[in-house]
């Protein structure tokens, strides 16, 4: 029997894929903002963070009164409850990108230490493995979104290789402290969105199996 | 590799800010609801003899949206139900005050004609009720007494557009002619609903409509009349709460003939403003 009640569940799924779609876009214009030394992408990133945190409180809401309104359970409750976690988490990679945005326009302001090459290859990892987790997501595919759980150490290897070229940088001529501080929080902060996108990926395992992964709980 | 796929941007981040707020969070964000009122009810008592049974009333229901009335047993909500169409008007000694509008004309006005204004209201009662007459002529007799049809064959048309509306032609289609009787307790409320829309009213009443049904039959029954709201305004009143939270848009509660709160179902069933909806509604008490 068709019901009313997925209908509202496929909206639920639009916001939260047009909540994703948006903190890619993010993600793309921090970085690049950074990379191309484009003052005015770094000032849209950081605008575009309202606009993510309003479709957060949306989707919590939409999330708050399925659950009371529905009394889901099952499938429908672990997509529900899986729904809010990735919320949670998809508005704190926004965060992150938005301090990037920051971080770029006090960069700007001084010569490139460096020519940056593993931050745009940790954003191209990042951006991958957010895709592929709405495909996972969308496809209830939990083998796609284990795959994803692994890639997260390929994102901590690039960004321990940042922090100790930007090192040596700071050691050589104190002159670069200020703004190799400043690279090395860029590349934490996508070493941390690495971290949330694997949240989301557990998250979705948990939906589609109802197993839990993360913290090698079921191993 | 796995199958990524780039995501599509097809919209912009001002129509995430500002299309497609759900009513809850327009609430949060202060704005107003824009509906369309379809039954405003202003200062409305009504009296058994002595007993005042429903105080000082005043809610508005909106087009094209369902509002269930929820409380205690002996709370007034059919009270109320019953006097949207005066089918109070009945029982001695009921008499009212105040005014119940429906598109802006009072329904106890002396110059209403309470037999349009009922075929207009049209009520799905507890216990299916069918006529003891064929499926077909249930459907149709509305149209007989009324006089809506110029032809045996608009006739038809008429009874199968309404059995497809309420859900139930696929079921019934090839037995038209059995006896309404034969059909179980749940394609019997379909047909009732089936019966009251075929002569066209605008607004629905339903008395605990699925009360006496099974959880399948039940679970129809709230699909179906999320299917026809988009053509009805509805009012439901249910002893179910977790039926109210499902199907209705606007939830008002009913305690001792007044109304404690009145809200967005939504808002009704995750924040009431009222200490003593959320102790009804949670189970505390009731």
């Amino acid at each position: 029997m068709e019901r009313h009640f997925d209908e509202e569940l496929n909206n639920l799924k639009r916001n939260i894929l047009k909540m994703a779609s948006l903190v890619d876009e993010s993600i793309d214009k921090a970085i690049r903002a950074l990379v191309e030394r484009k003052e005015e992408l770094a000032l849209e990133v950081e605008n575009q963070d309202s606009a993510i945190d309003m479709l957060e409180i949306e989707i919590d809401m939409l999330c708050l009164d399925l659950l009371a309104r529905r009394q889901p359970i099952a499938i429908d409750l672990r997509f529900i409850a899986s729904v809010m976690k990735i919320n949670s988490d998809l508005e704190r990679i926004g965060d992150l990108a938005a301090n990037i945005g920051h971080k770029t326009q006090i960069l700007l302001k001084y010569p490139l230490l460096k020519p940056l090459i593993d931050i745009p290859k940790m954003g191209d990892l990042i951006r991958g493995m957010l895709k592929d987790s709405i495909t996972a997501l969308v496809e209830k595919n939990s083998e796609l979104a284990r795959n994803i759980t692994t890639r997260d150490t390929l994102v901590d290897d690039l960004y321990v290789q940042v922090f100790r070229e930007v090192l040596t940088h700071m050691m050589e001529d104190n002159e670069n402290i200020k703004t190799g501080i400043e690279l090395i929080l860029v590349a934490k902060h996508l070493e941390r969105m690495a971290d949330h996108i694997t949240n989301v990926a557990e998250d979705i395992v948990y939906m589609v199996e109802g197993k839990t992964i993360k913290h090698k709980f079921e191993e | 590799m796995s199958g990524a796929r780039p995501i599509k941007m097809s919209y912009t981040p001002d129509q995430v800010m500002f299309a497609g707020f759900s009513d809850s969070t327009k609430l949060l964000r202060g704005e107003n609801l824009s509906d369309d009122i379809r039954i405003q009810v202003k200062n409305f008592n009504a009296y058994y003899g002595e007993k005042h049974a429903l105080k000082n009333i005043n809610i508005e229901i909106p087009r094209n949206r369902i509002a269930a009335m929820i409380g205690p047993s002996g709370c007034g909500k059919s009270t109320f139900l019953r006097s949207i169409n005066r089918m109070n008007d009945l029982i001695d000694n009921f008499h009212i005050d105040g005014e119940m509008m429906i598109d802006g004309k009072n329904v106890y006005d002396r110059d209403i004609d309470v037999t349009k204004l009922r075929r207009n209201t049209g009520m799905v009662f507890q216990k299916p009720n069918p006529f003891p007459k064929s499926i077909f002529e249930n459907v149709a007799y509305g149209l007989r007494i009324n006089k809506m049809h110029k032809s045996q064959k608009e006739l038809e048309e008429k009874v199968e557009k309404s059995l497809i509306e309420a859900g139930l032609w696929e079921e019934v289609k090839d037995d038209l002619d059995k006896s309404a009787f034969e059909l179980s307790g749940g394609q019997q409320q379909r047909l009732c609903i089936a019966r009251a829309l075929v002569i066209k009213p605008e607004i629905i009443l339903m008395d605990e409509p699925t009360a006496s049904l099974d959880p399948i039959s039940t679970a129809k029954i709230e699909e179906l009349i999320q299917v026809l709201k988009s053509e009805y305004t509805i009012v439901i009143v249910t002893h179910n709460m977790q039926q109210a939270a499902r199907v209705a848009d606007r939830t008002a509660f009913f305690m001792l003939g007044e109304i404690i709160e009145y809200d967005v179902t939504s808002k009704m069933f995750t924040k009431p403003d009222k200490k003593m909806t959320e102790d009804y509604i949670t189970g505390r008490f009731g």
